[in-house]
């Protein structure tokens, strides 16, 4: 009977959102598109992760998350990538990705890589316990249910597939979308099917990606939306270059962006 | 059937640039996915089935030799007969000689993806016995010359207006003569034209969803009852069935007729579900007087034990291919051979070899659809993925993939190196891009901009680069 | 067959121990299997057709009119009347090919001047079948056919309408209690040589992925549920 009680103790406190059990402290994992392409998306996670109360830091030995290689099937430079995230942010209450694909890898494929070498596969479990996807480590674990933003007009959003599938993000940045100021969101008939961006897919199939992501934007223009928001980068460099090749007036924007209130920022791939 | 997977790319451009294929797909795409997801929600034990289905199936293929021989007994008890076919061509020899053996000119056939698999219509077209396809859109096909586009639609790819041109060339000298329009009539007709065939038919061959290991019994659904006139009416009936197709009871068939017919087509249950068990009995007034089961191997078993192993616990319902958007897109004749979608590409390099079909498993963007409406919960992008960690290993992977990732992984192994390339390409993308924030085309990233424009990086730096410049909080 | 069939099979099933590394499975494990072959566990139990027997046979009608199949509660003494007015109803022949079954001899058929009735196997040229049914399922509105002398197969397939006359005590939960009939009736190791599950009428999805009915198979089901 006891230690069936404090197990449910235990799981009760873990996943209650009362301040006392909060991580404080986080590293933000910024990813390289991220870095790379919209720098402004990490300010936004890290703005909305101070709002929450946590103390975010940035470890500078991040680099990659190692998909590439690893959805290319070179497993060895997975791994080595891999043991250098684990070692980069040992040590932190939480991880926490702006998007799901990256999240993803951390939490749920980097066990998998160090089957053969349980000294790697404890600290991976360990780190994958703690990595998380942004708009679910806000909602679900903080507890966020309302932020202070405002952004006019319609917006649709795009459901991610690792984050959909692999974490199951879906309600949590709609809930926090429907608390800013002036924003109706309207939802695309298959807000669920992949864009086509797939990573490198979309170099090494370009016409099929071409064709994913051309019924996306028919499916965005038909929502009616001004604003097209989504989880993850990639996703949305992938979308954004479509609308813009077809002329299309969407704008394109991460939601961390617009829940952190910098909703006036260029969206993606418009001039600044 | 012989495979094109190796042409996969021009196989889909064909596909892109068919219009008519097109439309077909357009209508797949809402179709059934969405009456999958209303039977699934109508049934709430749908989840807790899916786990038991899941766990048969696993248990079967943990004691398949057990399994096999249990129905093999219990088959030949009951006065059937059992023939064991460790290879494609074993099989189509075996089921040649039994045609030939009743004398057959023709085989009336039900739609059979093993059958496809062994390309057995070739065989007994060379042997001079004229195989019948019976399902609607296996008949359709098989007029037009064509392989299945899917394993539960074969004819899926086809709009009305094609099988009615088809109908009319091949029907016309059956005195059909008028071009038709509507469905039911397309429909009425080829019921028509293959009852008199399934009454002339020497032989009856059919595929099975299940091996019942209890009763000796084969299991067969269907929505048209084509499997049953094909099984009742000529005088021999055959059944041609894969190893891992044998589950141990009639409990354990509820359970995944439960998940099959939902998974497969949104109903509650498919039409004709069939139990068929021996040839008939003394007494009966029709019925088979012979019944024969081939066991075909086909690489299966080797599969057992491997990284590989959960494809084998498979029951063909079409839920992968009906939820993948790269289906949608290229639909199934691209896959170049008989299984296409997410299933294909982690089969068919199993079954013709990975050097032939290795663009299958690499043609997916990961978005696990296929996985989250698997009835028996088959983790295909893993399976797709231990794909390519083989071909990796055996440098099958394109030259230009191979050097790219080496320097890619060269640099992303090396932080400050990293750091210092990203800042450089983040300042020339941006530089370079002020104007429009995106670029219409750019050296080296072809694949990406010959579709759609590149978001260029606002000016600033790396998000490192102005961390760093922000210094800590 | 021809040569070496004994290779052939030894060869799978070696090949299939090599796999899993083992060799033929025996002691516990066999037991294990042995034991789940003569009592089979069942699956996680479907919660919508376990009903007291009315509401189980109003869910097998429910589910069978779903399916696209018609239904008619009938008094025992009005099976054959109500079979010529369906008939009728339909401006179908009265003539029909009937199973040969004592289940269905009860019924007032001689009272039915203007149907003709022929006792049999089902041929090509029947318009019309009247059978019985082994079982009906109420969580699908499926009937269960089991072959033999008092039924043949061929009048389940080859007629254009396929009259059912289900009696309400043969109306089950799921597949399940059908396979427990089943085992009574015929021995845990014998099983009739067809059992035909019936869901509705034929039906083929195959040119646009359109639902048209009587694809191969009967076009038309009436079901006669009756009192028993």
């Amino acid at each position: 009977m006891r230690p069936i009680l404090t197990a449910a103790i235990l799981v009760a406190v873990s996943r209650s959102p009362s301040p006392t059990a909060r991580p404080r402290r986080v590293a933000l994992f910024v990813t390289c598109l991220v870095d790379l392409f919209r720098p402004s998306i990490g300010f936004a996670a890290v703005k909305l992760l101070e709002e929450a109360g946590c103390t975010v830091e940035v470890p500078p030995l991040q680099v990659c998350c190692g998909q590439p290689a690893y959805n290319s099937g070179d497993r060895a430079t997975t791994r080595a990538i891999a043991a250098q995230v684990i070692g980069a942010f040992e040590g932190y209450d939480a991880v926490v990705a702006p998007s799901g694909s990256c999240g993803g890898m951390l939490s749920h494929h980097y066990p998998g890589l160090f089957d053969d070498d349980p000294a790697m596969k404890v600290r991976a479990e360990t780190l994958a316990g703690r990595s998380y996807e942004l708009m679910a480590f806000l909602v679900d674990v903080l507890g966020v249910e309302k932020v202070a933003a405002r952004y006019d007009g319609a917006v649709t959003y795009h459901d991610s597939c690792s984050g959909l599938r692999e974490l199951g993000v879906k309600d949590q940045p709609r809930r926090l979308l429907r608390t800013v100021q002036g924003l109706t969101v309207r939802e695309m008939k298959t807000p669920e099917v992949c864009c086509g961006f797939g990573g490198t897919f979309c170099v090494k199939y370009p016409e099929i990606s071409n064709a994913m992501v051309g019924e996306k934007s028919a499916d965005i223009a038909e929502s009616g939306a001004e604003t097209l928001l989504a989880g993850d980068l990639g996703c949305l460099m992938n979308m954004a270059g479509k609308l813009q090749r077809q002329g299309s007036p969407v704008r394109v924007r991460h939601v961390a962006e617009v829940l952190a209130d910098m909703g006036n920022l260029p969206p993606i791939g418009e001039p600044g | 059937m012989e495979s094109t997977a190796r042409d996969f790319n021009s196989n889909v451009d064909h596909a892109l640039a068919d219009p008519n294929l097109q439309d077909s797909l357009s209508k797949l795409k809402v179709g059934f996915s969405e009456r999958r997801r209303q039977a699934a929600e109508r049934l709430p034990e749908f989840e807790a089935l899916r786990d038991r289905a899941r766990d048969i199936k696993n248990h079967a293929l943990a004691n398949l030799d057990f399994y096999l021989e249990e129905f093999e007994r219990k088959v030949l008890a009951l006065g059937g007969h059992v023939h064991w076919a460790p290879t494609a061509a074993d099989a189509r020899r075996i089921i040649g000689e039994l045609c030939q053996s009743m004398g057959a000119r023709t085989v009336a056939k039900s739609k059979s993806m093993v059958a496809e698999e062994i390309a057995l219509n070739e065989h007994l077209e060379a042997i001079g016995i004229a195989p019948i396809e019976t399902d609607l859109g296996e008949y359709i096909i098989q007029l037009r010359h064509e392989p299945p586009s899917h394993i539960i639609a074969p004819a899926v790819h086809l709009t009305k207006d094609q099988v009615a041109d088809t109908f009319l060339e091949h029907h016309a000298k059956l005195g059909f003569t008028r071009r038709l329009t509507e469905r039911n009539d397309l429909v009425a007709e080829a019921r028509h034209v293959l009852r008199q065939k399934f009454l002339d038919a020497d032989v009856g061959l059919t595929g099975a969803n299940f091996l019942v290991a209890e009763t000796g019994s084969s299991m067969l659904i269907t929505n048209e009852g084509n499997a049953d006139l094909s099984n009742t009416l000529p005088r021999m009936h055959i059944v041609l069935a894969s190893i891992e197709k044998v589950i141990p009871t009639l409990e354990d068939a509820a359970v995944l007729l439960r998940v099959l017919a939902r998974s497969a087509t949104g109903q509650e249950s498919s039409a004709y579900t069939t139990l068929n068990t021996g040839p008939k009995r003394p007494g009966d007034l029709d019925g088979p007087e012979h019944y024969h089961v081939v066991i075909l191997d086909n690489g299966r078993s080797a599969v057992l034990g491997t990284e590989m192993q959960e494809i084998l616990r498979c029951i063909r319902c079409g839920a992968c291919m009906n939820h993948c958007p790269v289906y949608g897109a290229i639909g199934g004749h691209a896959y170049g051979w008989v299984y296409p979608g997410p299933l294909g590409a982690v089969l068919t390099p199993q079954l013709i070899g990975v050097e032939e079909a290795g663009n299958l498993p690499n043609a997916s963007t990961f978005c696990g659809r296929c996985e989250s409406v698997c009835p028996v919960r088959i983790p295909l992008p893993k399976l797709m993925r231990h794909w390519r960690e083989r071909e990796f290993e055996r440098h099958l992977t394109p030259v230009a993939v191979r050097q790219g990732l080496a320097l890619w992984s060269f640099v992303a192994r090396r932080p400050r190196l990293y750091r210092g390339l990203t800042a450089l390409a983040n300042r020339v993308l941006a530089l370079f891009g002020r104007a429009d924030g995106r670029y219409r085309a750019l050296p080296l990233a072809g694949g990406w901009t010959r579709y759609r424009d590149l978001p260029a990086p606002p000016a600033g730096g790396t998000f490192h680069a102005q961390w760093k410049k922000k210094g800590p909080t | 067959m021809s040569e070496a069939p004994t290779t052939a099979r030894a060869q799978i099933l070696n090949g299939i121990r090599r796999s899993l590394r083992r060799g033929e499975i025996t002691g516990e494990q066999r037991e294990a299997v042995e034991e789940r072959l003569a009592r089979p566990p069942l699956g996680p139990t479907v919660a919508r057709a376990q009903l007291a027997q009315p509401e189980k046979v109003a869910l097998f009608c429910q589910w069978a009119e779903a399916n696209n199949a018609t239904v008619a509660r009938v008094a025992a003494s009005d099976v054959a009347a109500e079979v010529v007015s369906y008939l009728a109803r339909n401006n179908l022949p009265a003539r029909a090919a009937m199973a040969p079954s004592p289940q269905l001899a009860d019924y007032d058929w001689d009272g039915q001047k203007m149907l003709s009735l022929r006792r049999g196997r089902g041929e090509a040229a029947d318009q019309v079948s009247i059978t019985g049914a082994f079982a009906g399922i109420a969580e699908t509105g499926t009937l269960v056919m089991a072959s033999g002398p008092e039924h043949p197969v061929t009048l389940n397939l080859l007629p254009d309408t396929h009259i059912v006359v289900v009696r309400e005590s043969d109306i089950v939960s799921g597949y399940e209690d059908v396979w427990t009939r089943l085992r009574q009736r015929y021995g845990k190791d014998r099983m009739p040589r067809t059992i035909n599950t019936l869901t509705g009428p034929s039906r083929t999805g195959d040119i646009e992925q359109a639902m048209e009915l009587g694809a191969h198979g009967p076009r038309r089901m009436h079901i006669v549920v009756v009192p028993t």
